[in-house]
Parts: structure tokens; C-alpha cells; sequence
């Protein structure tokens, strides 16, 4: 199955991705290969199989409802590329 | 023998008797690290000032008679382990000034007991890559071979070991990055069972897929590493919650009565003829100890690669959906508003091949394409367990190759991505099925490129695989090899 | 042309725990911006999610009290969209196997009763908050991430604006009767989205729908979806087409507006998150918290009827809330006297609630206090009149109604000799007024007990004032 330009551009904008237009060829062609090797497993019948979403068997683990100490200001914010008082900052949202 | 030589059981024996202490320990590596990191590039950072400090502390502790396996030892972690107050770069600019907040599970408990971190090592950036080469501090050199990659993603973990700047490292495996470098570096190499270490402050790649696990100069050290770090973790609800055997006590010779499967898939053509050698040397060297082969199947081993893709790149394109400049990371300058924000602060912080794998992975998600890629990739991922559990009835462990071949060169396999893919085929499919698996030295090529052979257990079966290797350990001398540095 | 509105409704109830439903921080509101985060919360690298316990309780109770099926094995997915306010680039929700399915509610439309569907109920994570006017830019507070919500998805099963707010109005009692979410609309803590469409009158074809967002308060979901289903009728008839779309309620101009500047048509790629496993119920755990549900509010209405003998009406009222009704309940237990212990709550408790913005959890009389003064009204200690001004004083002051009585002298005086004489005294002052009555003003009796009780200071028995003057007066 081929992959087109606009499908790059499509996923690159779902992703959050800014490609060049290099990088939209290179990556057109190079996901095309991937995608036409990954499209193997279509010779294989898998009716009536489970899919795996857990390697290993496991169910309910559960934490009690319990507060725990946070880690305080400091720590949360102490990465942020841009903050005011005690927000992280980003420019204006018009919602 | 110098110091930074030994081995972590080794060290614990003279630590505790006082004939050596932590500081002298560690400033060894930290000189040998200087004199050889400039040509391997293992490192991204080194800790020497937080290194020392540890070791005075782990020699005081010694003093008062508190002497753990670990106390003391010298080690140096992945970047991708989170490690409170230290930078944690995931080899990536993206996070190329984060400070951790908090410690990784697997790590604190290493720090518990006293160890002493050298510092953070270079990786492919987030754990995408079998080369290290993918890496935004710079490739790693093989020690064995500068020309020659170390393998990857855990390319920095295993490097430091073959190039004896730390005694025992930590990486984490996926795909294959702790066994296909440790085999390329001829060192120990173990991924856990899946759930059996914990992935809390470990930055995720693919969560189902995902662990952690030591790299080490010997199989006894491994078990020691494994013993330290393993064991439920109330902060990962996919740690499980069973006991943690004594590794080390399963580390037997007789291998008399063992079962060992030699799954048909693996021993294909165009398996590379000096890994096929080693592999048959390995084969005669456990007959001689007891073990008996048996041909087995894994019928749908040809599909592994592709379905990894899938899966692995649909969980990493969601799994780095939070590296977009908002509350930490790389945040791009003189944007435009937010959404410009965010597309060029993740398009300047992730590389080409990360950025080729969430792209691949959104693919895979997206409406109208779920069924056919990830859904089906999932069901197909349930077959290739069934064959291992199937196996596994019939035999008590399997051993195969690592890598189709020995160590490529630097830049051998960089223009296609597929090429590159193709070759991780042998330790894939461990990864989807969650058993455990041990890479440990087993031949050098004739151009001194190291050669590894893997162990594969059933889940919860590292004792079966760790007696197994170490037995073939003891029963060859690849593992005292050493690269000429 | 006749059209008929087709209204769904998606509620977001967030619940009452503690701590969030993946980590420890504390779920309280208010606090200063990103004060109760973690690495988990943050959605910091490396962090991983742990689900509270109480969550999955909770939300078996929701699923039990609306008929709804408990999901045996049911698992997390995501949701993946970017959004500042969303630290993972994730949220954590349940798309293929919700924990409840297929309920309903009943609501009641004039005389009938109508039944509501519910489709599915799940579990998520709540958003943080973001806030404009951060010196040119905006903030973002993740202090509300990972507070655990219960998503209540109806069928687009009601017709009119006042069939949704019946609808929304039962949920909400049922929440909060249940103890899972503390009803603080102006905290956020039931929001309500509603899907608004019209077809022809007649017709079984749905029409387009358009969204409206987080409208949080009855009255203005009432006026939301009433605005809504004008403008979309008045559209299609000036020839338009509705559009699927996400709009806001206006509730200073009492329109809804199109969200412009958001993203049309998300792909949220769902896949069951890697991070978390399954959660089984077995069916010991949903008969455990069966059994353990407190009474629900139908089951305590028809209890109040019989049990109480109180008319509909009163019932009702006192059944709008549990609190209410917990407190109606125990007042009338200890004044034995149900029907008063009604009529007092949902007269003067109420005004008093309402006049001095209290909740009724902080009513500083206690059902105890009211009893007692419950209880001197009907032991004829003191008159309805003197018992107005001892709750006022109970209100105030605390204290118990007996005491106040005592130490304020308001006992009603029912000794005819004193009253008597009172009366004697009032006539005589007042001829005039005795003459007209006696020539047939019966009005003028009320001046003549206004009079009496005034001159006992309000202290006088009521019945006995009204015989004794009677008598007198009819000569």
C-alpha cells in the first residue's frame, strides 16, 4: 500500500510534527517500505484470535485511596521552559 | 589486575574485608573513564563529584559492618533512568537539560543499598535504534572495534562494560537493546520477564514491551544485579507481584538432564558463518556438560519484526505525546502561537528516527488503519507467544543467536531504516511474548568483533536461563576476554 | 412544519475520593496552582498510573443505582489529543469495555413516568485547568489532572429542555445520595454536556447534532438547549443545514456561539493503555457493594410515605437530598412527631438555610435542637408563635430549646384564670369593638386575640385564648 504526501502531511499534523520538505519525501518513502514489509502479516489468518495487550496474564492492581505527599512546587515546576507565579506559561489559548 | 577489572561478587568480598575501599574503587574508573571516553562515547554525563560523595558514604557504611552486594560497587545507568537532581537526557535534545525530580525504582533501590553512580550513559534517543547510532550526543564507539557499532539502544551500557569503565551497568531492552549489545560487546547481557523489574522513572518507549536489566562482566554478577533490582513496585501496576528467588543460588554447573530447544526459524541461511560457528561450538560445549537438544518450531518468527513495529511505534507515538514544550523539555523559540509551540519543539527536540517511529506508530492508530496495523499486529503478537508456550512444553529453555551477524561498522546500515530493523529478528520475539532472555559471550570473529549466544526461558524463568549461562560460562573462557583499549 | 428535539446527555460527575484516581496527590479544591501534583500527575517522563480502589467502587455503586450491568472484565484506553491542559497528551478513559452498560432513570413528566436510557457509564481522568491573563500568555494548573470522573452517557432518549433537566436533576440526587461526588456545581463537580438535534415531527431519522460544553447549572442547561433547538429550527427553515459542531452556552446573552480556533474532528486513535491492567469484578464484589448502597432516593420517598405517614408532597421535598432527609429523618425519630419535624424543615430550616447561605451539613441547629423544641410545642409548653422566636434563638446562640424557655420566661400560659382576666380587661377597654362584633363583624374576634396576646406577651395558649374569648364575647 502506497502512502502519499498528504497522508505524511496528515499524520505529521496529528503527531504534532513540523517536517521539512525533505524530511516529508524522505519520510513518504522510507514509512511506504516500512508499511508495505508490515502489511505481511495480512497472510496470516488470525480469525478468532485474541489480540495480546498484556504479555504477562495480570488484573486489578489497585492503590488504596490514600493521599500521598506531592512533590511541591519546586520540583513540579522546576523544568518549566516558561512559568508565572506558580503556572506553567504557554502563549494565550482562545478557547 | 587493575581495579576497574574486577567484578561486582569479586568487589563485594574485598570491600567487606576492607582490603579495598569504594573511593580508591571509584577513583579508578572515574581515571579510566577519562582516558577512555573520549574514543568510546559512552558516557553523556559523568557524576565524579555525586560518584565520590557516594563512595565515602558507602565506605563509612562498610566501616560499621553494613556491607550489602551492592554497597560500594561502582556502576552507571542508561540515560533514560530517571536519577533525582542529576541530568536525564534520553540521548535526546529534547530533554537535554531535564533534571529528574525523582529517582527510578530500579535505581533507588541500587542507591539503597549503597551503590555508587558514575554516571548516565549515551543511548539511541529513546531507546529507538540497534545501533546507538541514533543517539544526539554523538554515536558510541564499539571497544573492541571504534570503527564498529556497539549495538543498541543500550549501546552506552554495554560499551562501558566491555571498556571496563564501570562494573556493571543497567540498560533496558525492548527489542533486543540489552542482549544485541552486550552480544556485540561481548558482555553478559539479561532481559528480565516481562513485570519482573519495575518501570517506574524509566522513560517509556513501548510500555508492554519495555524492561529493565543489568549488563555485567560475568553471569554471577548478573544474577547479583537482577537479585538487587527485581520485585513488585506498588508505583507500576504492570510489576508483578511474586517473589524474587536467590539468583545466585540457581548458578550450578550440571546441566545433566536439561532440555534445551533449538527453534528451526533461527537457524537460517544467511546467518552470518562466524556466528554460525560459535553457535555450533556453544551447541557441542553443552553436550559435552549434559544438555540434550532438541529441534523445535516457532512457526511464526518470519511476522515478529513487523508486528513489533507496530505495536511498539503505536505505544511510543503516545508514549511521547507529552514532549511538547509545555511543562519541561525543549521549547522552541519565537513561535507562533501554541500549536506552533508544540510541532516545532518536538520537530527540534526528537531526531530523524524517533520522529519516523511516531509517525509510523500515529499511522498505525489512526482511524480506519486500526484494525488492519495495530489490532491485527496484537493478534498476531498472541501466536507468537503460543509458540513459545508450546515450546516450552517440550523443552526447559531454547538457545539461539543474538544477531545475524557480528558488530556492523558506523554508518553501514543508516540509509535504510528497514535494513536496520530486519536485523533485530532473533530478539524481537522475546519482547512480544514477555519471556526472559540472556545474551552471554560465546566467540570472537576473526576481525576481534565479539559474538554472543542467547538463552530464552519461560516466564519467571530466569534461573533456568542464568544456570544454563553460567554453566557454558565456567565451561569456556569468552567471558575473560577482554578489547584492547 | 413540526420538528421534534432530540437531546442526549453527557454528564461528567467527578468523584468524591480523596486522592486521584492514578496517584496520591489529594483531589481537594482550591489550592494554589500545581500544589497537589506528582510525577504522575504531571505527566512527567518516566511516571506510570496506579488506579485508586475507590474509583472502581464508586462506579459499581453509579452503575448498581441506575440498572445499569456491571462490566465483568474491563480495561483502560487512551485518548490521545494535544492540549495544554492534558500532561500526558493522553487522557486516560475507557473506549470498548466501559464498566457499566445499558441502565436507565426514570423522570417524571407531568403525571407520567418516563424512562431515560443510559448507555454506558466509564471511568476517566479529569483534565487541569487552564487560566488566561498570565503576563500575555496563559497558565496552566494541573492541580485538577487526574481527578478521578465517571462519564454518564444517556440515550438520546429525551424530547424537551425540562426533560433534560429532570433527567439531570434525578442523576444528580443519585450521586449525591450515593456519597460519590459532592454535587459543588460552581466547583465543576457535575458538569453537563448536551447533544442537541430536531427531525421532522414524525419522522425516526436523527438530524445532525450539535454539542454544547460544560453548561453548569440547571437553568442555564434548561436555556442552553432551548436557544440550541430554536436556532437550529430557525436555520433549517431559512434553508440551512446544521452542522456537527462543539458550541458553548453564553449565559450572559442566553445563546450558544460555535467554538471557533478548536480542532475539527479529533482522531483520538484509542488503544487499551499498556500502562494499566484489566479490572475484574467478580459478582462477590458487585453483591458486596449492592449491600452496602446506602437507601436510594425513590426507595426512602415510598419509606417516608408509609413509615412516616407524610403526604407526597412533603415527602418529596424532604427526599430532594440526602442530607436533608438524613436530617428530617432524625429530627422526626427523636420528636416522634414526623409531620412537624417536616413542616419545621421545610419551612423555617429552609428559609433560615437560604437567608444565611448555609448548607444544610452546616446547619447550626441539629436535628436533636429541633426536636426538642418539636417536642414543647407538642407537649403545649410553648405556642407555634413563642417557638418561632426560641428556633431564632437556637439558631443564634446554640442551645438546647427547653432552657431557653425557662431562662426567658416564655412558657405559654394556659391557666384560664390569667387569661381571663386578660380578656375581661381588653373588653372592657373595648366596648365599641364588643358591640360590633356581638353585631355580627366576626373579623373583629382577630383584633380581640391580637389584643390578648399582646397583652401576654404572646405567652397566652392560642386554643384557649379562642374558646375563652368566644365564650365571653358571645355574651
Amino acid at each position: 500500500m502506497s502512502i502519499t504526501r498528504q497522508d505524511i502531511e496528515h499524520v505529521a499534523a496529528l503527531a504534532r510534527l513540523a517536517l521539512s520538505d525533505e524530511e516529508q519525501q524522505l519520510f513518504t518513502s522510507q514509512m511506504g517500505a516500512i508499511l508495505s514489509y508490515v502489511e505481511t502479516l495480512n497472510e496470516l489468518s488470525t480469525d478468532g484470535i485474541q489480540p495480546t495487550a498484556h504479555a504477562v496474564p495480570m488484573a486489578n492492581a489497585f492503590r488504596p485511596d490514600q493521599v500521598a505527599a506531592s512533590i511541591g512546587h519546586d520540583r513540579a515546576l522546576a523544568n518549566a521552559p516558561d512559568k508565572n507565579e506558580t503556572y506553567f506559561r504557554v502563549p494565550p489559548v482562545i478557547e | 589486575m587493575e581495579l576497574y577489572e574486577h567484578t561486582i561478587h569479586t568487589l563485594h568480598q574485598q570491600l567487606k574485608l576492607r582490603q579495598v575501599s569504594s573511593v580508591e574503587l571509584t577513583k579508578a574508573l572515574l581515571a579510566r573513564i577519562a582516558a577512555t571516553d573520549p574514543s568510546v562515547n559512552a558516557f553523556i554525563t559523568v557524576t565524579s563529584e555525586q560518584a565520590l560523595a557516594d563512595a565515602a558514604a558507602a565506605d563509612a557504611r562498610i566501616a560499621r559492618g553494613d556491607c550489602a552486594p551492592l554497597t560500594g560497587i561502582p556502576v552507571a545507568l542508561k540515560d533514560i533512568f530517571l536519577t533525582e537532581g542529576i541530568r536525564t537526557t534520553c540521548a535526546s535534545r529534547m530533554l537535554e537539560n531535564f533534571i529528574a525530580p525523582y529517582d527510578a525504582t530500579a535505581w533507588a533501590r541500587l542507591k539503597a543499598q549503597g551503590a555508587v553512580l558514575l554516571g548516565k550513559l549515551n543511548q539511541d534517543e529513546f531507546a529507538m535504534g540497534s545501533s546507538n547510532e541514533n543517539s544526539a550526543f554523538g554515536p558510541v564507539h564499539n571497544p573492541w572495534n571504534r570503527d564498529h557499532i556497539p549495538g543498541g539502544s543500550s549501546g552506552g551500557s554495554a560499551a562501558a562494560i566491555a571498556a571496563q569503565q564501570a562494573i556493571a551497568t543497567l540498560g533496558t531492552d525492548t527489542g533486543g537493546s540489552i542482549r544485541q549489545p552486550a552480544s556485540h560487546c561481548g558482555c553478559v547481557g539479561l532481559k528480565p520477564t516481562y513485570g519482573r523489574v519495575s518501570r517506574y522513572g524509566v522513560i517509556a518507549y513501548a510500555s508492554s514491551l519495555d524492561q529493565v536489566g543489568p549488563l555485567t562482566r560475568d553471569v554471577t554478577d548478573a544474577a547479583l544485579l537482577l537479585g538487587a533490582i527485581a520485585g513488585h513496585d506498588p508505583k507500576d501496576s504492570t510489576s508483578v507481584n511474586c517473589p524474587v528467588p536467590d539468583y545466585t543460588a540457581a548458578l550450578t554447573l550440571d546441566l545433566k538432564g536439561r532440555t534445551i530447544g533449538l527453534p528451526k526459524e533461527y537457524f537460517i541461511e544467511g546467518l552470518d558463518p562466524e556466528v554460525q560457528q560459535a553457535m555450533q561450538q556453544a551447541i557441542e560445549t553443552y553436550r559435552r556438560l549434559g544438555a540434550e537438544f532438541v529441534e523445535v518450531s516457532l512457526p511464526h518468527t518470519s511476522y515478529a519484526v513487523a508486528t513489533y513495529y507496530l505495536i511498539a511505534t503505536a505505544e511510543a507515538s503516545s508514549n511521547l505525546a507529552r514532549y511538547e514544550g509545555v511543562r519541561f523539555g525543549h521549547r522552541a523559540k519565537d513561535t507562533a502561537g501554541l500549536i506552533d509551540l508544540m510541532m516545532r519543539s518536538r520537530s527540534e527536540g526528537f531526531g530523524a528516527e524517533v520522529k519516523r517511529r511516531i509517525m509510523l506508530g500515529t499511522y498505525a492508530l489512526s482511524s480506519g488503519y486500526y484494525d488492519a496495523y495495530y489490532l491485527k499486529a496484537q493478534k498476531v503478537r498472541t501466536l507468537i507467544q503460543q509458540d513459545f508456550t508450546n515450546a516450552f512444553e517440550k523443552v526447559d529453555l531454547l538457545l539461539t543467536p543474538v544477531a545475524p551477524t557480528p558488530a556492523f561498522r558506523i554508518g553501514e546500515k543508516t540509509a535504510d531504516p528497514l535494513q536496520m530493523y530486519l536485523s533485530d529478528i532473533f530478539t524481537i520475539p522475546v519482547n512480544l511474548a514477555g519471556i526472559c532472555g540472556i545474551s552471554v559471550p560465546a566467540g570472537i570473529s576473526d576481525a576481534g568483533l565479539p559474538i554472543g549466544l542467547q538463552l530464552l526461558g519461560r516466564p519467571f524463568g530466569e534461573e533456568t536461563i542464568l544456570q544454563a549461562a553460567y554453566s557454558f560460562e565456567q565451561a569456556t573462557d569468552w567471558h575473560t576476554k577482554k578489547a584492547a583499549l | 412544519m413540526r420538528y421534534q428535539p432530540v437531546i442526549g446527555l453527557e454528564v461528567h460527575v467527578q468523584l468524591k475520593t480523596d486522592s486521584k484516581i492514578f496517584c496520591g496527590c489529594s483531589t481537594r479544591f482550591g489550592a494554589e496552582p500545581n500544589l497537589n501534583t506528582c510525577p504522575v500527575c504531571l505527566g512527567l517522563p518516566g511516571a506510570l498510573p496506579v488506579l485508586n480502589r475507590q474509583v472502581v467502587e464508586f462506579a459499581i455503586m453509579a452503575g448498581l443505582a441506575t440498572n445499569c450491568s456491571i462490566t465483568p472484565t474491563n480495561i483502560f484506553a487512551r485518548k490521545n489529543y494535544f492540549y495544554p491542559d492534558l500532561p500526558k497528551g493522553y487522557q486516560i478513559s475507557q473506549f470498548d469495555l466501559p464498566i457499566c452498560l445499558a441502565g436507565h432513570l426514570d423522570i417524571a413528566v407531568g403525571e407520567q413516568t418516563k424512562r431515560i436510557g443510559i448507555t454506558r457509564i466509564h471511568m476517566e481522568e479529569d483534565a487541569g485547568k487552564l487560566v488566561h491573563g498570565q503576563g500575555g500568555g496563559s497558565g496552566v494548573d494541573l492541580n485538577r489532572a487526574g481527578t478521578p470522573l465517571l462519564e454518564v452517557v444517556s440515550e438520546p432518549d429525551m424530547r424537551t429542555a425540562d426533560e433534560a433537566v429532570a433527567y439531570l436533576k434525578k442523576l444528580y440526587q443519585i450521586v449525591t445520595y450515593l456519597g460519590i461526588c459532592d454535587g459543588n456545581m460552581e466547583e465543576g463537580s457535575f458538569r453537563c454536556d448536551a447533544n442537541v438535534s430536531v427531525m421532522p415531527m414524525g419522522s425516526d431519522k436523527f438530524g445532525t447534532r450539535a454539542e454544547i460544553k460544560n453548561v453548569n447549572s440547571f437553568k442555564f442547561v434548561k436555556a442552553a438547549i432551548e436557544y440550541e433547538i430554536s436556532r437550529q429550527i430557525e436555520l433549517i427553515e431559512d434553508g440551512g443545514t446544521v452542522v456537527q459542531e462543539t458550541r458553548l452556552f453564553d449565559p450572559a446573552k442566553g445563546i450558544t456561539r460555535s467554538m471557533r480556533g478548536k480542532e475539527e474532528a479529533h482522531d483520538y486513535r484509542y488503544f487499551p493503555d499498556p500502562d494499566l491492567v484489566p479490572v475484574v469484578i467478580s459478582d462477590e464484589w458487585v453483591d458486596r457493594v449492592k449491600n452496602g448502597l446506602p437507601e436510594l432516593p425513590e426507595t426512602k420517598y415510598q419509606r417516608f410515605l408509609s413509615q412516616y405517614g407524610l403526604p407526597e408532597y412533603d415527602a418529596e421535598v424532604v427526599t430532594a437530598s440526602r442530607t436533608l432527609a438524613d436530617y428530617f429523618e432524625q429530627c422526626a425519630q427523636a420528636c416522634g412527631n414526623a409531620k412537624s419535624a417536616a413542616n419545621w424543615v421545610m419551612g423555617e430550616l429552609t428559609r433560615s438555610l437560604n437567608d444565611n447561605s448555609v448548607t444544610i451539613e452546616n446547619s447550626p441547629v441539629s436535628p436533636a435542637q429541633l426536636a426538642g423544641l418539636i417536642g414543647l410545642i407538642d407537649k403545649g409548653t410553648i405556642s407555634g408563635t413563642i417557638a418561632k422566636k426560641v428556633f431564632e434563638e437556637l439558631w443564634k446562640n446554640g442551645g438546647d430549646a427547653a432552657t431557653i424557655v425557662e431562662q426567658q420566661g416564655l412558657a405559654q400560659v394556659s391557666d384560664s384564670g390569667a387569661i381571663e382576666a386578660a380578656i375581661d380587661q381588653i373588653m372592657a377597654a373595648n366596648m365599641g369593638q364588643v358591640e360590633e362584633y356581638r353585631g355580627g363583624k366576626e373579623k373583629v374576634f382577630g383584633f380581640f386575640v391580637g389584643q390578648v396576646m399582646k397583652a401576654m406577651k404572646g405567652k397566652a395558649n392560642p386554643a384557649v385564648v379562642n374558646d375563652l374569648l368566644k365564650q365571653k364575647l358571645a355574651g
